[in-house]
């Protein structure tokens, strides 16, 4: 029997990967030579924060560690080392904004404390109801169209406080969990 | 005006490029029937050393020499890695080639690959570019599907796996030892070198690690030769870069540039930057990334003696760390005079100690206690003894580290004090000045949380 964890709806749910995602699991170690199936920790670890309400509990690290056949201890440092494992649950749409120099330069801080504002929640916080998380990020790679933010997979670039009001309303229902893998 | 040499660009606005038809139809993968039918992997190599290509990663170190440094003992497999971590501040042009022009660095990996007698190769991409992970994904279905990758290539009994490899946010898993280390699995915890990955790479075997621009670079040095590529750039810079263009500028974007134009134009024409936003004044420039030395206006336009500065590695560093700076990764930061130098930094500091991966005390702690004092400076506690305490915590980080992330943590410090000292008294004695600085809106100032 595998352990259970408490879903977003408040309903227990049993850890275990659906059978599409365990067809997605054989084909990512599959990638690695002979014996290496540890490389497939960061991608497998992508695919459980994706099934999994969006974060990594310990239950869920250690399902991981047997999937992989590997310690537990060994899913745990590197959940904890990489800035995209989250280990507390957090609102259903996660709001990261880059505050690195070029977004900085282009006016990231008055995203920031427009959204902090807006939500009434600060950097790094959930909002009551659950629905938004709001993190400050490092450089995300879209400099040139600076300020910008990312929800899932989606980079919002060459933000206004008219786009922010926009890409908030479209995100109310939080159906932009997580996109990854 | 001429319109520099496009290499990695030329294809860049036909539609359709990212499909393999249209990327065959403009001689896509002509390159991989001419090195596997009709070149030797020796052969290959050697184009590459004539062509004089350098790393774009940020080191700008001789790829032919790197690829001849490959250790090749009996039995053992090798590994090319690609390095698509680009998670240094001011760079956003290898997403941009990987988006636009997939198949290109497929092609690149194939040939270099075959070149280097490896039969597995990874492309490693950062987390957060996981759309750009599902656009590389089916570029490589296609190339898989048209037989340019899997078994006995061409029919030439070559065979080549091409995996993508998904990293989860950590900048120095871009650093190539630590890159490794993740893709087994692990934290991304820097090597101590020696041994060098040509020896000791990926699973301990052989392995090269190369940019994603780097990879682009080599079809065009297949097809035309190596002295071909060499013709373009200046002797010690051949060819075309990338160039990620951002801040306060009029045309932030991705230019191809042939090596050796001078920065006066890249910032000032239109083909380029197309010159400094609102009419402002230019102030400083972070030339190749966060990492390399900030400069001021006269010393990005000029060299120390006075001849105009061009954008190659050698007269980017003109002048050493007294005067120069470095052409890195080629994130172009352009600061106008509304920028604050103290408060850029801030962002550098704290930048590189949330990237910091722990194992060495004087990053570790040296760029906590950075982003400590110059958070204290804005916050307007500083005193003018900070000054000097920064200066010496950067020096003591500077070479003394396991990887160069300490170096690129120190030398924006240095260099911003160096060239800016006054700015940072002008701050410590006014710490309102922050509140004059003109942002996106001015109705929201700066948030405290955001700091
Ligand atoms: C802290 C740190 C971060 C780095 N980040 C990157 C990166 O994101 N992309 C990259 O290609 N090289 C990066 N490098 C350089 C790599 O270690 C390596 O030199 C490079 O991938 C080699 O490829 P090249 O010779 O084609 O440039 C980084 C180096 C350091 C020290
Ligand atoms: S210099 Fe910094 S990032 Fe590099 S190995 Fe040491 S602690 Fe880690
Ligand atoms: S600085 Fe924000 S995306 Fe690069």
């Amino acid at each position: 029997m595998h352990s259970q964890i408490k879903s977003s709806k408040g309903e227990m749910k049993e850890i275990r990967f659906s059978e599409a995602t365990m067809v997605k699991v054989r084909e990512i170690i599959a990638r690695y030579p002979e014996g290496r199936h540890k490389s497939a920790l960061i991608p497998v670890l992508h695919l459980a924060q994706a099934e999994f309400d969006g974060w990594l509990s310990p239950e869920v690290m250690q399902y991981v560690a047997e999937i992989l056949s590997i310690q537990a201890i060994e899913v745990f440092e590197v959940a904890s080392f990489y800035s995209m494992f989250n280990l507390q649950p957090r609102g259903k749409c996660l709001i990261e904004v880059c505050r690195t120099s070029s977004c900085w330069l282009n006016g990231a801080y008055d995203i920031i404390s427009y959204i902090e504002k807006k939500l009434n929640i600060k950097v790094g916080e959930t909002t009551p109801d659950g629905k938004y998380t709001l993190k400050a990020v490092e450089c995300l790679g879209s400099c040139g169209t600076a300020p910008m933010l990312q929800v899932g997979d989606q980079y919002h670039e060459n933000l206004t406080f008219e786009k922010v009001d926009e890409l908030l309303e479209n995100y109310q229902q939080g159906e932009k969990m997580s996109n990854y893998c | 005006m001429k319109e520099g040499k496009k290499i990695l660009l030329e294809h860049i606005d036909v539609p359709g490029i990212e499909k393999i038809e249209t990327f065959r139809a403009c001689g896509g993968y002509q390159s991989v029937e001419k090195a596997l039918t009709s070149m030797t992997e020796a052969e290959v190599v050697h184009e590459v050393i004539t062509s004089g290509l350098r790393g774009r990663g940020g080191a700008g170190f001789q790829t032919g020499t790197k690829w001849n440094f490959l250790a090749k003992p009996e039995g053992v497999p090798r590994y090319l890695v690609c390095n698509a971590d680009e998670s240094e501040p001011g760079t956003f042009k290898d997403r941009y080639l990987m988006e636009k022009i997939p198949h290109l660095l497929i092609e690149g990996m194939i040939v270099s690959s075959y070149a280097l007698g490896v039969n597995k190769a990874y492309i490693y991409i950062r987390g957060e570019y996981f759309y750009l992970y599902k656009i590389l994904e089916k570029a490589i279905e296609e190339a898989y599907k048209a037989g340019w990758l899997g078994q006995n290539i061409l029919n030439t009994k070559y065979n080549l796996d091409l995996y993508m490899h998904i990293g989860a946010g950590a900048y120095i898993c871009g650093e190539e030892t630590a890159l490794l280390e993740s893709l087994e699995g692990k934290r991304g915890n820097p090597r101590i070198k020696p041994p060098f990955p040509a020896v000791a790479g990926l699973y301990g075997c052989p392995t090269v690690v190369n940019n994603v621009e780097t990879i682009a670079a080599v079809p065009y040095i297949v097809n035309h030769g190596g002295e071909n590529y060499a013709s373009f750039g200046t002797e010690k810079s051949t060819g075309t870069k990338l160039i990620s263009a951002s801040g306060h500028i009029n045309k932030p974007g991705v230019y191809e540039i042939e090596l050796g134009l001078p920065v006066e134009e890249f910032i000032y024409s239109d083909s380029y930057c197309g010159g400094i936003r609102n009419g402002n004044e230019l102030k400083a420039v972070v030339a190749g990334g966060s990492s390399v030395p900030i400069l001021p206006k006269h010393l990005i336009l000029q060299t120390p003696d006075g001849q105009p500065r061009l954008m190659s590695y050698e007269s980017l560093s003109e002048g050493g760390f007294a005067a120069g700076t470095m052409l890195g990764s080629g994130g172009f930061i352009v600061m106008d005079e509304t920028a604050s130098i103290v408060m850029n930094l801030h962002t550098f500091a704290r930048f590189y100690h949330h990237e910091s991966c722990g194992q060495c005390s004087p990053c570790r702690e040296g760029t906590g206690w950075m982003e400590k004092i110059l958070h204290k400076i804005l916050d307007g506690h500083g005193t003018l003894a900070d000054i000097d305490l920064l200066w010496d915590i950067q020096s003591k980080i500077e070479g003394k580290t396991i990887c160069a992330l300490g170096d690129a943590a120190a030398w924006p410090v240095a260099s911003a004090i160096r060239h800016f000292r006054s700015e940072f008294e002008a701050y410590i004695k006014d710490p309102m000045a922050i509140n004059k600085i003109s942002h996106y809106n001015e109705k929201y100032k700066i948030a405290g949380t955001a700091i």
